[in-house]
């Protein structure tokens, strides 16, 4: 009876099964989770010192980070500075974000994203706070307030220290501001962040991130950092702060032997982020003949060692880098 | 057949309304006219990442970030841009799921009512994207190949635990801000790279990407999630988006034909 129901019936209900998935659908927007990082991979292919590739540094912004020496990280009060909220859309970190409700009310006072490694705890607060006054202390997370626009969530983050804009290679200042959105597609969270930075940047910085749902927990949790002495130079002489004078910084030309970049758009700046800049580079560019370092592919075969010279390669670790846990929550270097 | 054809419009008239109701839910009509968001105009790439692998042709065989098997990587291990050229194949790095990665402009339109286009400068491609039935008889797979479209529209009321808790010393808060999102899902694709040092899709992948507005000052940007299924050439889906930026006029539009090597 129910099959010749439907066999009459066919054509009506395969037109109904076409309008359901045509017809528009209501978005859920619940954020909160385990999300492990997808996307782009700037952050964990970046080997060379130098690498301001696609961005879009001011000249000052250019000065800072090509007088940036990573040993001034050894400096006692450099040891546990930590990665600015940026780091969400280009650091190697997973994301845990988790709705603070009012017990009374049940409604949604903050969205709590946890710390991770060195990157602090920030509060998105959905309760319409305002921003605290220019003058007030700056904090690692910064101060963020949230809004629901449309399908997303638009974070505006404020208040946060200087720190690095793309790990130890460019820098954002304190008066950087960061405004975000986060948008969930069925089981993903797309982030897109914009940077504005009157210091170091001569027009906003935006970057996409993905994030997928994920079971996996926080493998590097956020930890206390206690100084030690870890160059014995800084600690005879406090007063040295490791730097490169302007035109002395020894690894300027490191990604333009290693992978034919040109110097210029190694340095980043706006006019290199835009698809007329590929024109120019047209007739001047030489690739190199082959990938032959952190050149990605499939995994080697279990037990056969490791592939083929610098296939399938990790990234090289480094503060900041993936941490060694295993499984999807993972930070990726894709 | 007459009384089928009966039911199914006497189905159809009962259900979109229905739908339509549900908790004040999706307006009704072409996709047009209920469009949450509007995506028409001018749009350039802002290649702020994945530089190297975009503003650039990467050297054979730098493959970093693709999720990519053994069997991609044969393929690609045996790219030659020549054999793209002598083949007529010089769009393999131009189709669907590539050509956002593709430094360039958009253009987006309405064809009609239920048809969004996008055409880019770079490649000249064209993409049609169907809301509604989709065509009955399939045509031969293409780089572009079929797009359906569907419309995700934000809640008119959130659910109790993400509604923002208000202050009580401060005023209400405002109400949130409509809008939504445009999912596409697009099959019967010709083969071809996912990059332009030859890592394949194959003719079985499926892209499904989402298209999203975020207004900043004066700007407006576009972020297009992609995501690549494809079990032939890939490990994992592939995930990655790409912010584009709204322009006021077509004035920097710059046609160009495809190109194998650059």
């Amino acid at each position: 009876m129910i099959r010749s129901w439907l066999q009459a019936f066919r054509p009506a209900l395969l037109v109904l099964f076409v309008l359901a998935i045509a017809a528009p659908a209501m978005a859920q927007t619940d954020l909160s989770g385990w999300w492990a990082r997808q996307s782009q991979n700037d952050n964990g292919y970046a080997n060379e010192p130098v690498d301001l590739i696609g961005i879009p540094v001011s000249a000052d912004g250019r000065a800072k980070a090509l007088s940036y020496n990573i040993a001034s990280l050894s400096a006692t009060e450099r040891q546990c500075q930590m990665y600015p909220p940026w780091y969400i859309t280009y650091g190697p970190f997973p994301l845990q974000i988790i709705a603070e409700q009012d017990p009374i009310t049940q409604k949604l006072v903050a969205y709590r994203i946890v710390g991770w490694g060195d990157r602090g705890e920030q509060m998105v607060w959905m309760d319409g706070r305002p921003h605290p006054s220019p003058n007030a202390p700056h904090t690692h997370g910064g101060f963020s307030t949230g809004t629901w626009e449309g399908t997303s969530l638009k974070v505006v983050t404020t208040h946060f220290k200087m720190g690095d804009m793309k790990r130890h290679r460019a820098f954002s200042s304190d008066r950087a501001t960061m405004t975000w959105t986060l948008t969930r597609h069925d089981d993903i969270i797309t982030v897109t962040g914009i940077l504005e930075d009157p210091v170091y940047l001569a027009e906003p910085f935006v970057l996409t991130e993905i994030f997928q749902s994920s079971s996996a927990t926080n493998g590097f949790p956020l930890t206390p950092c206690e100084p030690i002495e870890e160059l014995p130079m800084l600690h005879e002489n406090p007063a040295l702060v490791p730097h490169y004078l302007p035109g002395k910084n020894p690894f300027m030309n490191e990604m333009t032997q290693k992978k034919g970049i040109p110097l210029e758009a190694v340095l980043g700046g706006p006019e290199t982020i835009y698809p007329e800049y590929r024109k120019k580079l047209k007739d001047t560019y030489k690739a190199p003949e082959k990938c032959v370092d952190s050149c990605g592919g499939p995994p080697a075969p279990r037990g056969g060692g490791p592939g083929p010279a610098g296939r399938g390669a990790a990234p090289p670790a480094g503060r900041g880098a993936p941490p060694p846990a295993a499984g999807r929550g993972a930070p990726s270097p894709q | 057949m007459r009384a089928r054809t009966l039911f199914a419009i006497a189905l159809v008239a009962a259900v979109v309304p229905l739908q339509a109701q549900r908790g004040g839910g999706p307006p009704a009509g072409p996709a047009k006219t209920v469009a949450p968001i509007d995506l028409t105009g001018y749009w350039v790439s802002i290649v702020s990442m994945d530089w190297r692998w975009r503003m650039v042709t990467p050297a054979k065989g730098d493959y970093a970030g693709v999720p990519m098997n053994a069997a991609s990587k044969t393929v690609a291990d045996a790219w030659d841009p020549a054999k793209d050229e002598a083949s007529g194949e010089q769009c393999k790095s131009y189709g669907a799921p590539a050509i956002m990665s593709v430094p360039g402009r958009l253009h987006i339109t309405w064809q009609d009512d239920t048809t969004l286009k996008i055409e880019t400068d770079a490649g000249q491609q064209t993409r049609l994207l169907q809301f509604g039935p989709v065509p009955p008889v399939k045509p031969p797979p293409s780089w572009q190949g079929m797009s359906a479209a569907q419309w995700q529209m934000s809640s008119p009321g959130l659910p109790l635990m993400l509604r923002p808790q208000d202050r009580a010393a401060d005023a209400p808060l405002p109400p949130p801000v409509r809008g939504g999102t445009l999912k596409v899902t697009t099959t019967n694709l010709r083969a071809g790279y996912l990059r332009k040092n030859g890592v394949p899709y194959s003719a079985d992948a499926v892209l499904t990407e989402y298209y999203d507005l975020t207004k900043n000052g004066n700007d407006t940007l576009l972020t297009v999630t992609t995501i690549v299924d494809d079990p032939t050439y890939l490990r994992t889906r592939r995930l990655i988006a790409y912010p584009f930026k709204k322009e006021a006029n077509g004035d920097k539009w710059d046609p160009t034909p495809c190109s194998a090597r650059w």
